[in-house]
């Protein structure tokens, strides 16, 4: 099993607003996937599980999503459906992530972050 | 319209005030998830790819301008500045904050609207044909009808966990607008032969992963039955629809497994045992309130006036754009001198139902000057004008073309269904929008559209089938296949009274592919039917399917 885990990060959706949302490596979220802790082994990917798994009172919904790893370390999705999580509607470029202000929305709790 | 009394009025606040709680509560920390989620479907709030996904009920697809103005203000002040009309006649805002639910609710029952029950397995909002009380062809307007089962199904404690979300739709058309045989309940109104109004009664049709045609369980239902019948249906649903297995949930399935004839036999008895009930039956709807409620659909002063317009005949000899959209998009109204405009929400490359604050604001003017104050929302994902003068069209097309609201497209090839699709919604499995806007451009220029004549295509981004793929004449699925996005092509669906659920042409195609292949199939349309008066949906009914895979395949 060990063998055929893929490099996951766990992402969610941030509870007031429903933004997508990663883990990072301190155990809080961010809004970027290139912030995320990346999880190596199935052991990693359960560690970053139960550490999302107490903070209901700020994301939805946490799961490990397969990525892949660019030349120097970073995530990048393996699936398109977690691609357009990263950016935002394809037919609406000036919203969600992909828009010149994606933090417009606010949370992240209103950005002192959680 | 209807009008909310003093019952509604405190119904709908405190379901406010006691959602706006729970809200609260889930953002202190006070409930789960797993506790707030139910919460939050049973008052139409979803959880989709980028945000949080608010349905508002129109119930019937009708609503008057002030209504309008309050969406098109929720847009602009909580929202991205636009909403998405859905195959359901409701409305959905996709860019909803937690912190605001409560606030827009209010804003909404403000002008005695709310999102309860569109969503959860429950009774949703009732839909009915968009031409109601306008077309020529009706025998009566289905709408009293459908307020009536609203006031019934809300809230009714025995039906607020069924086994899976129950669907019902009225027409009171013999030419079904309303696509009746595809719900959990079609209800087509007509007379019997000694002249009374009652409903043939239609059960088990729905479309999603097992799409079904709905079967008739009753040929002719008086209408002071309608509830007690209606109750008994959904008592045997919830008593033998499947717990246990999501997929065969819907009472589609029940009909099927149960055979309709045990069916029919099973809610026949359940109907008998209610009407002998001591008293009457217990859903048996008050006279009075009964007559209330029709009052309110009482049909506007129309002018008197001759059916044909002077004025609208020279500004058309003059104008041939406003000529070819009156012909498009313009029904037959059943006042003489009188028309139904259908505004099309299908702008070339736009996604289909997606109307912004502006646009939402000049529909709620015309609403007010020229339609007696009436929209309606129509399955289509279109806006209609039920109530126009024809001397008011030239002004009408004038505001609309200013507002980008113009299209002459409305039952031609580009008046395309399409539902969110993985654009935004957390179930589906590829996009449908972008499928949508490659067609709308490929078949935009008039007159080809025009030469193609009626024909609908229908998209939906996962098997659920909010987009209706099944009764397309053309369907398309979006599936995912090893890891991209994936087309199936189905041909020959139906959505009027003479349903068909389309066949599956062959193996899925990739999202590049669709609109080549679409091509073909039209151009191989044109090459064979007999004339241009005959549609793509006779020709495949004359030919059947083989030259039109061979069309779809041709690459």
């Amino acid at each position: 099993m060990a063998r055929n885990f893929k490099p996951s990060i766990v992402s969610a959706n941030d509870l007031h607003i429903g933004d997508v949302v990663y883990m990072n490596s301190g155990g809080g979220w961010t809004r970027k996937l290139a912030e995320a802790a990346i999880a190596h082994t199935a052991e990693e990917g359960e560690t970053l599980m139960a550490r999302a798994a107490p903070q209901q009172a700020k994301v939805v919904g946490p799961y490990l999503a397969d990525v892949a790893l660019d030349d120097d370390g970073r995530p990048f999705p393996t699936h398109f459906r977690e691609r357009f999580r990263t950016r935002g509607p394809s037919t609406r470029p000036d919203l969600g992530k992909q828009s010149a202000n994606p933090e417009r929305r606010e949370p992240l709790a209103a950005s002192g972050g959680i | 319209m209807y009008r909310y009394d003093e019952f509604d009025h405190d119904y709908v606040r405190a379901r406010v005030s006691e959602f706006r709680d729970q809200t609260q509560r889930r953002i202190d920390g006070a409930l789960t998830e797993d506790e707030y989620k139910p919460l939050r479907l049973q008052n139409g709030l979803y959880l989709q790819l980028h945000a949080y996904m608010l349905r508002v009920a129109i119930p019937y697809g009708t609503l008057n301008s002030r209504q309008m103005r309050t969406l098109a203000m929720i847009a602009e002040r909580w929202d991205e500045g636009y909403g998405h009309f859905t195959t359901r006649q409701n409305i959905q805002y996709n860019w909803t904050r937690l912190t605001d639910v409560g606030d827009i609710l209010d804003a909404l029952a403000d002008v005695e609207m709310h999102a309860i029950q569109t969503s959860g397995n429950c009774i949703r909002n009732v839909t009915a044909d968009h031409f109601a009380g306008a077309a020529a062809d009706e025998i009566e307007d289905p709408r009293p009808t459908a307020e009536l089962i609203r006031q019934w199904s809300t809230a009714h404690p025995e039906f607020a966990f069924l086994p899976r979300k129950f669907k019902v739709a009225v027409t009171g058309s013999p030419n079904d607008r309303a696509v009746t045989k595809a719900h959990d309940i079609g209800l087509r109104m007509l007379r019997n032969a000694a002249g009374e109004a009652g409903y043939e009664v239609i059960v088990g049709g729905g479309l999603g992963r097992t799409p079904m045609i709905g079967k008739v369980i009753r040929d002719f239902l008086p209408k002071d039955d309608l509830l007690p019948y209606l109750e008994a249906i959904l008592r045997v649903y919830n008593l033998h629809g499947r717990r246990d297995n999501k997929y065969k949930a819907r009472i589609k399935i029940l009909v099927h497994e149960t055979g309709i004839e045990d069916m029919r036999a099973q809610v026949e008895a359940e109907f008998e045992r209610q009407m002998h009930e001591e008293g009457g039956p217990l859903v048996a709807p008050d006279p009075v309130q009964v007559a209330r409620i029709e009052s309110y659909f009482a049909p506007p002063a129309f002018e008197v006036l001759p059916d044909r317009s002077e004025t609208l005949e020279v500004a058309m000899a003059n104008d041939a754009a406003l000529k070819t959209w009156v012909e498009n998009n313009t029904s037959d109204h059943r006042a003489s001198g009188h028309a139904i405009v259908t505004v099309a929400i299908k702008g070339t490359g736009e996604a289909p139902g997606d109307a912004t604050t502006a646009q939402m604001r000049v529909l709620a003017t015309l609403g007010e000057r020229y339609s007696h104050d009436e929209l309606r929302i129509s399955h289509e994902q279109n806006v209609i004008l039920p109530h126009v003068r024809k001397d008011d069209l030239p002004a009408i097309f004038s505001a609309l073309r200013k507002a980008g609201l113009a299209s002459a497209n409305a039952g031609l090839i580009t008046d395309i269904i399409a539902c969110p699709g993985l654009d935004y919604c957390a179930l589906a499995t590829a996009r449908s929008i972008p499928v949508a806007q490659d067609l709308s451009r490929r078949f935009a220029a008039p007159e080809r559209a025009a030469a193609i004549g009626n024909f609908t295509i229908k998209i939906s981004g996962c098997i659920n089938a909010c987009g209706h793929h099944h009764v397309g004449h053309v369907g398309i699925l979006g599936l995912e296949k090893s890891g991209i996005e994936n087309y199936q092509i189905t041909l020959g669906g139906d959505h009027t009274e003479t349903m068909a659920v389309g066949e599956r042409a062959g193996p899925g195609i990739s999202a590049e592919e669709v609109g080549p292949a679409i091509e073909r199939l039209v151009d191989a349309y044109l090459d064979t039917r007999v004339d241009e008066t005959e549609r793509f949906i006779d020709t495949y009914r004359r030919i059947g399917a083989e030259p039109f895979r061979q069309a779809l395949y041709a690459a």
